[in-house]
């Protein structure tokens, strides 16, 4: 009863309805999801059946071994490619490095999608690449492995990035001065210092290849994985529960991987005592030049996709008529029309506001609340899980919840609400550990000072916590614009025929064979998406600049 | 009636108790230094007297207001913390003036009044429009400081507010805070692990250790008769003997050093000299006693050059007997 006048009124409305809107928006439509694993299609509850069918028929089975076999590959690959690129810019003395490393995140402002477009571009039917008589066999388990890797490229060198980028030189010299020579330094210091993230690079590349929809539907073929079987089953035959039935197959690798990065995460690599000295990275020819080669390769590979994107924008019609045209950019309206673009930006840009409000406020309660311990503890649970969640799946599960007939929220299916909210989740991870990490770095005393002085919390909130956060805040909503602009698997299933978004325009294009119209939204998307970092990247530049200033007045 | 009364108040963290029976006064305009060695709990009992933990038994009583379960904002005090906790992005001004912003009735000619009035106390006018950063380490503390009394608290809390600045800085703002601390008559808690800051700006001082009060007094009474052997040991350096079933302790400066090698009694020991150590007006010697007893004594730098003494020579440690302090075994 004392605990109660000593917490903070308005703070526990706010937490109490936050977690409510939590629930609403993933628990309740994971529930309903599972219980429609288990139903058949009048509603009675059947157990296991679903599972007993889906696994005896052999067309539905075989999926499973595919995507289990696309994906293995995908992480050993992705993740090897991932840390060379990563140790070349980290341990070497290449140069161009910050342009190597845009250039490496290029596949992240490009739906998946269009990844497949442009392996069709270099390696289809009608390639560039098969032209000069090389048929690499794209469509089916080649090109569903290749574009994968693309995709999950940069996000294992993101990883390897950050763990490869403390390092104390200390540990080397003394290797040096022990008389190790540089491979055994390598094997010996270097692999055990990022052995974590090189499990987590696997298992965050396994989970991405395994629950991706857009390569599949572009390359697959008659190769079949289990998220265009779900598909299939949901948009094609209405078989509502076998989808929920391959939803919840769907959720075995992330709730692995989730279950991984819980581990790994309590035993971070990269975790450098104070006192490290930065390493002196030492001239080697034959190290850079042969790590040289893999940059640059990779690089290549992925301007030539892009180049092919503009190729396939600008030309009349490819193969046959190469001259230039500006056709391809007037949209049909069948696919979606260029309204589809305006529908992706005012959707990736509600999904950014509202998203990072809600994340930042969460995360604010989450960290820096008073009292309200059994709400915070609550709350560090909910947050924890959407990284767990797939697209499709989380697709799957709004269609169930929101689209029953019994649900007063029943009114944002179909709206451009339904689209925010999916996205508000299925990027909720990252900028919940973006906000709380910079809300941590804040000094835990301006609250309590602030409370001594009888200043309200929302007053500090606005004044204190939100301008100091606000490189994390710009960082939350770039995240968040960038990902809902490229988002293909979330929101396949809730987009409506009067609100297509330019993602699933894309989709549309290339299925009605319009690979140039599909190549000139791409365009659109890459520019707005390069554009959005760019702005991103200057303001911060711009927020950190003052302070630098500071430090040499108070120097004088 | 005191102005501050805490009684029986027990707090624990997990299974470590932080707090045991604490029970403590504070008058009207005082300045109480809570004081021990890390982890002794004297942040958590200023962090209970703040309001920013509960105590799980137990009252805190401020100004005959029972408060034990108030939140911070209605217990009316003001806080230095040792990080200071200024807002990076507001001038010194801003600082000040967003803790007036608590404070409905007075208009913005009075807050900015106010500001001037605080700047000037802590001789910070010239500063009031730079950033904390660009402040050196003892401006920071003292715009901490005014922005702690700004709104004109009814009490003060210090949290080990000078151990983040270099020693002469420290000196000279002990100085400053007790001369604010009197000017204004502001009832000051505050914390610290520091023996000297205690001793030279307390009234009173609260010696705790293990989560237990081990002693309350002012400066001279904790100094001159510790209460218990912690208390003795940790102000100043104490040495100690066993005699019968007490344990009797001798400051080192009360201890005199002669060459007459002919008395021994109970108060005259002879003694080996181990060492010297020059402190400059003061050296210590380090003997060791026939019994192999260790003892200490500071004398005036002038006596030991006039004496003479050498490691490795004898001579006699004389000990008046009123300075023993005597604890039961």
């Amino acid at each position: 009863m004392k605990k109660k006048l000593f917490r903070n009124p308005g703070q526990w409305m706010l937490m109490v309805a936050l977690t409510f809107f939590f629930v609403v928006i993933m628990i309740l439509p994971l529930g309903s999801l599972f219980s429609k694993a288990f139903l058949n299609s009048t509603g009675d509850f059947v157990g296991l059946a679903n599972y007993a069918k889906y696994f005896t028929t052999p067309a539905l089975s075989v999926s499973v071994g595919n995507t289990i076999d696309i994906s293995l590959w995908t992480a050993v690959l992705s993740t090897i490619l991932g840390f060379a690129f990563a140790y070349a810019l980290r341990r070497s003395r290449l140069r161009c490095k910050t342009f190597l490393k845009y250039m490496a995140l290029l596949p992240i402002f490009m739906p998946t999608v269009v990844h497949g477009l442009a392996l069709v571009y270099l390696f289809g039917n009608q390639g560039l690449v098969t032209g000069l008589g090389w048929d690499i066999g794209l469509y089916g388990r080649t090109g569903i492995i290749l574009s994968e890797i693309v995709y999950t490229f940069p996000q294992a060198f993101l990883m390897f990035d950050i763990a490869l980028g403390f390092a104390d030189g200390r540990l080397y010299e003394a290797a040096d001065s022990m008389g190790c020579g540089p491979a055994k330094g390598f094997f010996r210091i270097t692999l055990p210092e990022v052995k974590y993230t090189l499990i987590s690079s696997l298992f965050v590349c396994f989970t991405l290849a395994f629950t991706d929809f857009g390569a599949p539907k572009v390359l697959g073929g008659s190769f079949n994985v289990l998220a265009t079987d779900i598909y299939k089953q949901v948009a094609g035959q209405f078989n509502m529960n076998m989808g929920a039935v391959i939803g919840t197959l769907l959720l075995i690798p992330a709730v692995l991987n989730f279950a991984v990065d819980r581990i790994t995460s309590k035993k971070t690599d990269g975790t450098v005592s104070a006192r490290a000295i930065p390493l002196r990275i030492k001239k080697s020819r034959g190290r850079d030049a042969a790590l040289g080669v893999v940059c640059w390769f990779i690089v290549g590979f992925f301007g030539l996709m892009v180049a092919v994107l503009v190729m396939g924008a600008f030309v009349k019609y490819y193969p046959y008529d190469m001259g230039f045209t500006l056709q391809n950019f007037v949209f049909n309206q069948s696919t979606g029309g260029f309204a589809s673009f305006l529908n992706s930006l005012s959707m990736s840009f509600f999904s950014a506001l509202f998203g990072t409000v809600f994340v930042f406020v969460y995360a604010y309660l989450i960290e820096k609340g008073r009292g309200m311990g059994p709400l915070k503890k609550a709350g560090r649970v909910l947050s924890a899980l959407p990284i767990a969640l797939p697209g499709m799946v989380i697709g799957l599960a709004f269609i169930f919840f929101f689209n029953a007939k019994n649900n007063p929220l029943n009114f944002v299916y179909g709206t451009i609400g339904i689209l925010v909210l999916a996205n508000m989740l299925h990027f909720y991870a990252v900028p919940f550990v973006t906000a709380s990490g910079a809300l941590r770095k804040l000094d835990g005393e301006y609250e309590n000072v602030s409370e001594s002085m009888k200043v309200p919390w929302y007053k500090t909130f606005f004044k204190v916590s939100v301008p100091l956060s606000l490189p994390a805040i710009l960082e939350m909503f770039m995240f968040y614009f960038v990902n809902s602009m490229v988002t293909v698997s979330a929101v396949v299933f809730l987009y409506s025929a009067n609100f297509k978004v330019a993602s699933i325009a894309i989709t549309h294009m290339e299925e009605s064979g319009d690979f140039a119209q599909a190549a000139a939204m791409s365009l659109l998307i890459l520019a707005v998406n390069v554009g959005v970092r760019a702005v991103y990247e200057l303001a911060v530049r711009r927020l950190k600049k003052p302070k630098r200033k500071e430090a040499k007045e108070s120097e004088l | 009636m005191s102005f501050l009364q805490i009684e029986q108040v027990n707090k624990r963290f997990e299974k470590q108790a932080a707090l045991k029976n604490i029970n403590l006064t504070v008058e009207k305009g005082e300045l109480v230094c809570i004081l021990g060695p890390s982890g002794c709990g004297k942040t958590t009992l200023l962090r209970i007297i703040a309001g920013l933990e509960m105590p799980e038994e137990g009252k805190v009583v401020i100004n005959g207001r029972d408060c034990t379960a108030l939140p911070p904002r209605e217990r009316n005090f003001g806080v230095v913390f040792q990080s200071y906790a200024l807002f990076p992005n507001m001038t010194v001004e801003q600082n000040i003036l967003f803790g007036l912003s608590g404070q409905k009735n007075k208009n913005k000619e009075e807050k900015r009044f106010r500001v001037t009035e605080v700047l000037r106390m802590v001789d910070l006018l010239d500063h009031r429009k730079k950033y904390p950063s660009q402040l050196s380490g003892g401006q920071q503390q003292r715009t901490a400081l005014a922005r702690a009394i700004a709104p004109g608290p009814e009490y003060l809390l210090l949290d080990e507010p000078l151990s983040a600045l270099d020693a002469k800085v420290r000196v000279k703002l002990r100085a400053e805070i007790c001369r604010i601390q009197r000017t204004l008559g502001i009832t000051t808690i505050m914390v610290t692990h520091d023996q000297e800051e205690a001793l030279t700006m307390a009234d009173k001082i609260v010696v705790m250790n293990n989560a237990v009060v081990e002693q309350t007094g002012t400066p001279h009474e904790i100094y001159n008769r510790p209460g218990s052997p912690f208390v003795a040991g940790f102000i100043g350096t104490m040495n100690f003997y066993e005699r019968g079933n007490a344990l009797l302790g001798v400051r080192p400066e009360n201890v005199t050093v002669g060459r007459d090698l002919f008395r021994e009694d109970d108060t005259h020991w002879i003694g080996t000299v181990m060492g010297l150590e020059f402190r400059g007006s003061q050296t210590r010697v380090y003997g060791r006693l026939r019994g192999g007893l260790e003892i200490c004594a500071d004398i005036p730098s002038g006596e030991a050059d006039g004496l003479g003494v050498r490691s490795g020579e004898k001579c006699c440690f004389h000990i008046p007997e009123e300075h023993f302090v005597r604890y039961p075994a």
